[in-house]
Order: structure tokens, then C-alpha cells, then sequence
């Protein structure tokens, strides 16, 4: 196993970077959309949580690989070339957004109404109350689910192997096919995926605990 | 005009009638008490005057706005009405004085330190400007009150509403929440008080309504009068009650 990692450094550290970033850009991405759409689910207004409603259940319940190669084989044919990568992101972006929309919204509902209505009381309008009062209390309260999601979403970025990604995933099929060292190549990719999660997940806890101790907006 | 005009509101949720035909005009100035048995649409009609509950049918104008009309901005009656809460409701994640400057600051666009300056001037009027820089869920409940007043206050609203707001307090808070509403009542606001606390109905308010049912069964401008002397059978009931288990 040590060997695999000295022998194909250069080509491991190259798929590394691309995992990382993909992941990086999955999960702002998927934050913010994430929170749009929570926002869509509940809004009182009728369109809205329509086109919320089916934007979470389409892509909860469509697997990821469908997705992405969506972006991958369709967009290309129909609309714009785009390489493995973005494609890959996209699709992980959109994917991961759905679930944390559901997160969101069970946060923003686990907020007592009496935090809205004294906003709105207050003079406030609905997107002030929101933003102000409500989203800050209900981010704090689901940080622990978000960090599955976004420990979930590092993992689920090996789909980018898929699609030629160049990603840490497909660095280890070509080490494979070349070496045939199967069990080592997988045994090395597979602590190296620790390593990129393992810290994120003590993040989330260490974020979690902080927040725990003060005003959200501090 | 008056400050608050109800002609035949009702209030249905579902099949249910929480308001019947509600004819009431309210005076600005006026310290207004309204009391009644738990379900009887006290709070429902309170919530009707800034929009947190939408009239199903009926007129009302509330500082010359008509709350009936869909396309009434309810942002603007809410700036100039306030609410206090049987639960405070104060922000969990500001503190007692980002409680009090946020309205101010974000709606009525006053700077920071104009919007500070006028909080700590409320927080003496409440007698707490030694908890400015607390979050909520350090205070007591009588605390949180007395917050919640100040950040009303700092609306410069014409009319503060109060929903039940001493019902959830230990009752040795009950005095220091009600000294303040007293002191608001001195400056001349315009309040409106559901609450079960009859001696302020009595002493402090200059005018009793009671309401059954969904319906206003009395009006008195006679507290002391009415207290003493109720017509209505349903208000003789209510009242007996409460003198026997106090």
C-alpha cells in the first residue's frame, strides 16, 4: 500500500485536488440553493412552494449518478459543452441542495411562530423577519444534520469518476488498471477520503459547540 | 378618526366562528381592557388589529388603514401598532439591546447609535439598563416582559396591543410588568389589554369590554361601575367565578 502511494503520489495529490475542490463548490453551492428552495417550501406564497415542492422531490429521490449524467451525456448534446467536472459539481451541487433544503426547512419549523409573528409585530416584513430572527436561530439548530449532508457530499463527489472527473476516484481506477493492485490502491484511497472527512466532521462539532454558547449572529 | 374601527367583523377558522359581528370603535387615548372565559376570541380579536390574524369578513380601519382590503400593506399598520406577547417572543438570538434597536434600525432606518441612545432611555423607563447586553434566556420571565414592552415602545407606536401579558409570570413578577404598562398608560398611548388581571381592568383602564362566545356582550366606559354592577348574565357568571377562587 505504501508503494501505491509513493509510486502514483503526483497522481493521487491531482485527484485529491480535484475532490476538494468539486466538494468546495458543491457545498456552497448546494448551501445557498439549499436555503433558497427551504425558503420556497414554506414561503406563504402559493407558486413558490410549488416550485419548491418539486424541485426537493425530484432530486431526493433520483439517484445521484442519474444526475450527473444528466449534466454529463444531455446538457452537452442539447445546450452547452461542458467537461466531466463541471458537469460532476453541477450535478453534486443540485443533488446535495435538495436534502439540505429539507434540513433547512425542518430548522426553520423547529423555531417557535412566536419568533416570526414578534418580528412581523415589530414592523418588520417577511424577508426581514427571516433573515433576521429566524434563519440565524434555524441554521444554528440544524448544524449537526448539515454536517452529514456535507460529509455525505465529499463521499458522493467519487461520482465524478463517472464522467472522467479527474477526481481522487477515477485517479485510483487508472492506478488500478495499470498495476492491478487492486486491494491496496482502494485501501489508499479509502484513508485519504478519511482524511478530507474526518476533519470536516469535527468542524461541524467544534461549530455546533461555539454556537451553541452565543447569538447566532455573533 | 378613531384609532381602531371594527363594523361586523367575524372570524371564522374553518367552520368555526371565532368572531361574530363585531361592531367596535376605539378612541385614541383610550386604555381599553378586554376580559373574558378561555375561548371567548379575546386574543383572536387582538391578533385581528395588526393583521397576525386576517378578518374573514366585516370592515376594519385601523389608524385610517382598512385591514380587510388585500392590498392594505400590513407592514405599515404593524410599524405604527405594536404587540406584546403572553410569551415575550423576544429574539432568542439578539440581545436586550439588539432586541430593542432592530425595529428601529431596520424599519424605521435610524442609525445605530440613535436607535441605541433611545433604548437605554427605555430600558430605564423598565428599570433594567443594567441588562442591555444579556441574551433573553438569561432574564426571568417578569424581565423578559418588561424587554418586550421597551422594544415596542422604541416603534413610537400609536396603539400597543397586550396579549395576556402577565398570564405566564410567577406572580411576584406580575407587579413590575404591571408599574410599567401603568406608566405607558400615563403618557397617553393608546392601549388595548387582554388580560385576566382585574385590578388593572379596573383601576387603570377607562373602559371594560367583555366578550363570550365570540361576541362583545359588554361595553362599559365605567370599569369600577362594571365591576360592580355587571348586566350582561354571562359577565355576572365570569365574574362570580373569579371572585370565589380569588
Amino acid at each position: 500500500m505504501i508503494t501505491i502511494l509513493t509510486d502514483h503520489w503526483a497522481d493521487l495529490v491531482a485527484g485529491l485536488r480535484i475532490t476538494l475542490s468539486a466538494s468546495l463548490l458543491a457545498l456552497l453551492g448546494s448551501l445557498i440553493i439549499g436555503v433558497i428552495f427551504a425558503l420556497f417550501v414554506i414561503s406563504p406564497l402559493k407558486p413558490l412552494r410549488v416550485i419548491g415542492n418539486i424541485y426537493v422531490e425530484i432530486f431526493r429521490n433520483i439517484p445521484l449518478l442519474v444526475v450527473a449524467l444528466f449534466f454529463y451525456i444531455v446538457i452537452p448534446q442539447f445546450v452547452v459543452q461542458i467537461d466531466g467536472f463541471t458537469a460532476g459539481t453541477i450535478g453534486l451541487t443540485i443533488y446535495t441542495s435538495a436534502f439540505i433544503a429539507e434540513t433547512v426547512r425542518a430548522g426553520i419549523e423547529s423555531v417557535d411562530i412566536g419568533q416570526m409573528e414578534a418580528a412581523r409585530s415589530n414592523g418588520m416584513t417577511y424577508l426581514q423577519a427571516m433573515g433576521y430572527i429566524v434563519l440565524p436561530q434555524a441554521i444554528k439548530i440544524v448544524i449537526p444534520p448539515l454536517g452529514n449532508q456535507f460529509v455525505n457530499l465529499v463521499k458522493n463527489s467519487s461520482v465524478l469518476a463517472f464522467l472522467a472527473g479527474f477526481d481522487l476516484m477515477y485517479q485510483a481506477n487508472l492506478i488500478v488498471s495499470s498495476t492491478l493492485k487492486t486491494t491496496d490502491t482502494y485501501l489508499a484511497v479509502g484513508l485519504l477520503y478519511l482524511l478530507m472527512t474526518m476533519p470536516l466532521s469535527y468542524l461541524m462539532r467544534y461549530l455546533e459547540k461555539r454556537w451553541a454558547k452565543q447569538p447566532a449572529n455573533d | 378618526m378613531s384609532m381602531i374601527e371594527f363594523h361586523n367583523v367575524e372570524k371564522y377558522y374553518g367552520k368555526f366562528q371565532a368572531l361574530k359581528a363585531i361592531n367596535l370603535t376605539i378612541e385614541r387615548g383610550e386604555i381599553v381592557t378586554i376580559i373574558g372565559p378561555s375561548g371567548s376570541g379575546k386574543s383572536t380579536l387582538l391578533r385581528t388589529i395588526n393583521g397576525l390574524e386576517l378578518v374573514s369578513g366585516g370592515q376594519l380601519i385601523v389608524d385610517d388603514f382598512d385591514l380587510a382590503d388585500r392590498k392594505t400593506n400590513m407592514n405599515k399598520i404593524r410599524k405604527n401598532v405594536g404587540m406584546v406577547f403572553q410569551h415575550f417572543n423576544l429574539y432568542a438570538n439578539k440581545t436586550v439591546l439588539q432586541n430593542i434597536t432592530l425595529g428601529p434600525e431596520k424599519v424605521l432606518k435610524h442609525s445605530k447609535t440613535e436607535a441605541e441612545a433611545e433604548a437605554m432611555q427605555l430600558l430605564k423607563l423598565v428599570g433594567l439598563e443594567d441588562q442591555a447586553q444579556k441574551l433573553p434566556s438569561m432574564l426571568s420571565g417578569g424581565q423578559k416582559q418588561r424587554i418586550a414592552i421597551a422594544r415596542s415602545l422604541a416603534m413610537k407606536p400609536k396603539a400597543l396591543l397586550f396579549d395576556e401579558p402577565t398570564s405566564a409570570l410567577d406572580p411576584e413578577m406580575i407587579g413590575d410588568v404591571l408599574d410599567v404598562m401603568k406608566k405607558v398608560a400615563k403618557q397617553g398611548m393608546t392601549m388595548i389589554v387582554v388580560t385576566h388581571e382585574m385590578g388593572f381592568a379596573r383601576e387603570v383602564g377607562n373602559r371594560v369590554i367583555f366578550m363570550a362566545d365570540g361576541q362583545i356582550r359588554e361595553d362599559s366606559h365605567e370599569p369600577k361601575e362594571f365591576f360592580a354592577h355587571p348586566q350582561d348574565i354571562r359577565a355576572q357568571e365570569f365574574l362570580s367565578k373569579i371572585i370565589h377562587n380569588s
